[in-house]
């Protein structure tokens, strides 16, 4: 499984290299063969079952939506990748988002979601009820998301803010995108292991680990 | 040595109120004193800082890590009759208090990032050193590429400015000043000067702390002061180190200071002897015998200030660290992963403090192993060797705990 962190010095300001690292740990310990790259900004964009977009700042932002474009990124979801988001890697994703002011730019368009700038900013814990399960994690962004028409979101707020302080996030196939950002994979370890199973097609081993206590409690402190 | 302070009558009325609030607060065991006073003051004259500074050299010093010990060492540098904010409050509020309590004719002050604008226009400083930026408590800062544009901002056409040459942001922020003295400190923290400040293209390194940008935005030539084999140069002067407390990230800001001590008109060899007086800072690496262990207390609060206390780790050491997540810490415990823990391998680290856990998922997932303390109270007598490495508010429990044994 090749796994791609995309442009880590752009968007990597909340520790995203976390969930690369969640994923290869979690999945070596099942006997799946991982490989990571980062991705630099000049490089050519690799081959990659999986490419991870983290949060980032207005200006690199802006530059890694352009940089995206020019490497053919939608192709390569088209033709079957994968892509987990976090952040300004949702935003990037969308129609349209808005950095430095009220201007709207052009995203990448793989999904019909617009991010316009929002008061006050959402800072703090955020939980997001997923199916039967809670994601928990931290949020800190300016941006509401609105999902178009067929988009659905990842889950249902239960503390926070996400998209609008109903929704966070958006799931289609092949992608998954949350605003809870850093090392998100880290503190779910049953989503890590979704995606994993997801691309791998095979049903994991349960893992032990002490991220499992590390998730009770959170949940324990956030979302009950 | 004090100085009598020419005050207008509003604010001899308001700094007798901060000293006033302040002997209060303290009396009634709140905290250490030296904030609500000065917010009184602040209060009932806005103009108080420039009224306590108005007849006295001030010197500040900034940035993201490194701030307290490098304020301590330049207070010795720069001899008898230097005073400043040593409690560490190092907001418009702490300034006052300081002011208030502390007549030094001279005073080292240093400043949270976040106020560096405020405080300059108001104590119209002698010098200002600036250390480094980097990601701190995004949760509440301002991202760091706003920070280091707000500097920019404060600092045209100051002069007196002492600057990292090495940090891409900092020259960014400094480079508007009318005089700066550029020193190489090295600083291996990276990961936010990825992109050029002006043009958000690429910046390069080269394995010399010497970088650039396609755009002409590079490393300024023309510095003054370097370092080498722990020795300090001052263009063709040197100045030997005998630092008492430990790491490379002090003999940087050893270099710092005594190239604004030579700015000063000050003697940089006799200030660089008085430099190994300096022992601990605030209880930072103060050794402490408890419960029959042996253990130095490092403060370290972001992924830059951790890989360097990581680095400075004894091999013989046991290796604690505690994390917590207070607001004076910041609440979001993501930016453990951007720490560099690679001199960690084939070490075992205990994980204590409040967000033991998300520490110990971060260390297990890097392939480092992890052991996780819930309670230290709970544990016996032995004679480990351990270094202690803490976050803010850990930090200040464990001190208090290590202190009252």
């Amino acid at each position: 499984m090749k796994i791609a962190v995309v442009f880590p010095e752009l968007l990597g300001t909340y520790g995203d290299g976390g969930n690369a690292l969640s994923l290869a740990w979690r999945g070596r310990a099942r006997g799946i063969d991982v490989s990571v790259e980062e991705v630099a900004l000049d490089a050519p964009l690799p081959d990659a079952d999986l490419y991870l977009l983290g949060g980032g700042e207005d200006g690199p932002q802006r530059l890694a939506t352009e940089r995206l474009r020019e490497v053919g990124f939608v192709d390569r979801i088209a033709a079957g990748a994968h892509v987990f988001a976090v952040c300004a890697g949702l935003q990037i994703l969308g129609s349209h988002y808005a950095v430095e002011g009220d201007d709207l730019f052009p995203g990448l368009g793989l999904v019909p979601a617009v991010t316009v700038r929002g008061t006050p900013r959402a800072v703090g814990d955020l939980a997001v009820r997923v199916g039967s399960r809670t994601l928990v994690g931290f949020e800190n962004h300016g941006g509401r998301t609105s999902l178009g028409e067929g988009l659905g979101a990842l889950g249902e707020v239960v503390r926070g803010v996400g998209n609008d302080g109903h929704v966070d996030g958006f799931s289609a196939p092949r992608l998954w995108a949350t605003y809870a950002h850093g090392p998100v994979l880290a503190q779910n370890p049953w989503f890590c292991d979704e995606i994993l199973e997801t691309i791998s097609g095979k049903d994991l081993t349960p893992l032990v680990s002490v991220a499992d206590r590390l998730y009770e409690t959170r949940v324990s402190q956030i979302a009950d | 040595m004090d100085v009598k302070v020419p005050m207008s009558p509003r604010a001899r009325v308001a700094s007798g109120a901060v000293a006033l609030v302040n002997r209060l607060s303290r009396r009634l065991g709140r905290g250490d004193g030296m904030v609500v006073g000065g917010w009184v003051g602040l209060f009932l004259d806005p103009h108080l800082l420039s009224d306590l500074t108005r007849s006295r050299e001030v010197v500040l010093v900034s940035g993201t890590n490194g701030k307290t010990t490098t304020a301590a060492l330049m207070r010795l540098a720069w001899g008898h009759g230097t005073g400043g904010n040593t409690t560490g409050a190092n907001m418009p509020q702490g300034h006052v208090a300081a002011l208030v309590s502390d007549r030094s004719p001279r005073m080292v002050l240093e400043v949270d990032e976040a106020y560096l604008g405020e405080i300059v226009h108001s104590t119209r400083p002698r010098a200002i050193l600036l250390l480094n930026l980097s990601r701190d408590q995004l949760d509440r800062a301002a991202e760091v590429r706003n920070l280091a544009l707000r500097w920019r901002e404060a600092l045209e056409g100051c002069s007196g400015v002492v600057a990292n040459a090495n940090d891409p942001l900092v020259v960014f922020a400094a480079e508007t000043a009318t005089q700066v003295r550029w020193v190489r400190i090295p600083t291996p923290w990276r990961k936010d000067a990825a992109s050029c400040p002006h043009c958000t293209r690429p910046l390069r390194f080269g394995s010399e702390g010497e970088w650039w940008c396609d755009c002409g935005f590079r490393r300024p030539e023309d510095w003054c002061g370097h370092l080498r084999d722990g020795v300090v140069w001052l263009g063709e002067r040197s100045v030997p180190l005998h630092l008492s407390i430990p790491g490379a990230v002090n003999e940087g800001n050893a270099l710092i200071v005594l190239s604004t001590l030579d700015l000063l008109g000050g003697d940089a060899l006799a200030g660089g002897a008085r430099l190994a007086e300096l022992r601990s800072v605030g209880g930072r690496y103060q050794v402490f015998t408890w419960r029959g262990r042996r253990i130095r207390l490092i403060l370290a609060k972001n992924p830059a200030g951790y890989g360097e206390a990581l680095a400075s780790v004894d091999s013989r050491e046991r290796l604690w660290i505690a994390i917590n997540a207070r607001i004076a810490d910041g609440r979001d415990p993501s930016w453990l992963y951007d720490i560099d823990i690679s001199s960690l391998t084939g070490r075992e680290v205990m994980c204590l403090g409040e967000r033991r856990l998300d520490l110990a998922t971060r260390l297990v997932y890097g392939n480092v192993t992890a052991e996780v303390l819930d309670d230290p109270d709970s544990l016996g007598v032995s004679s480990e060797e351990i270094c202690l490495v803490a976050n803010y508010t850990a930090f200040r429990e464990w001190r208090a705990r290590l202190e009252a044994s």
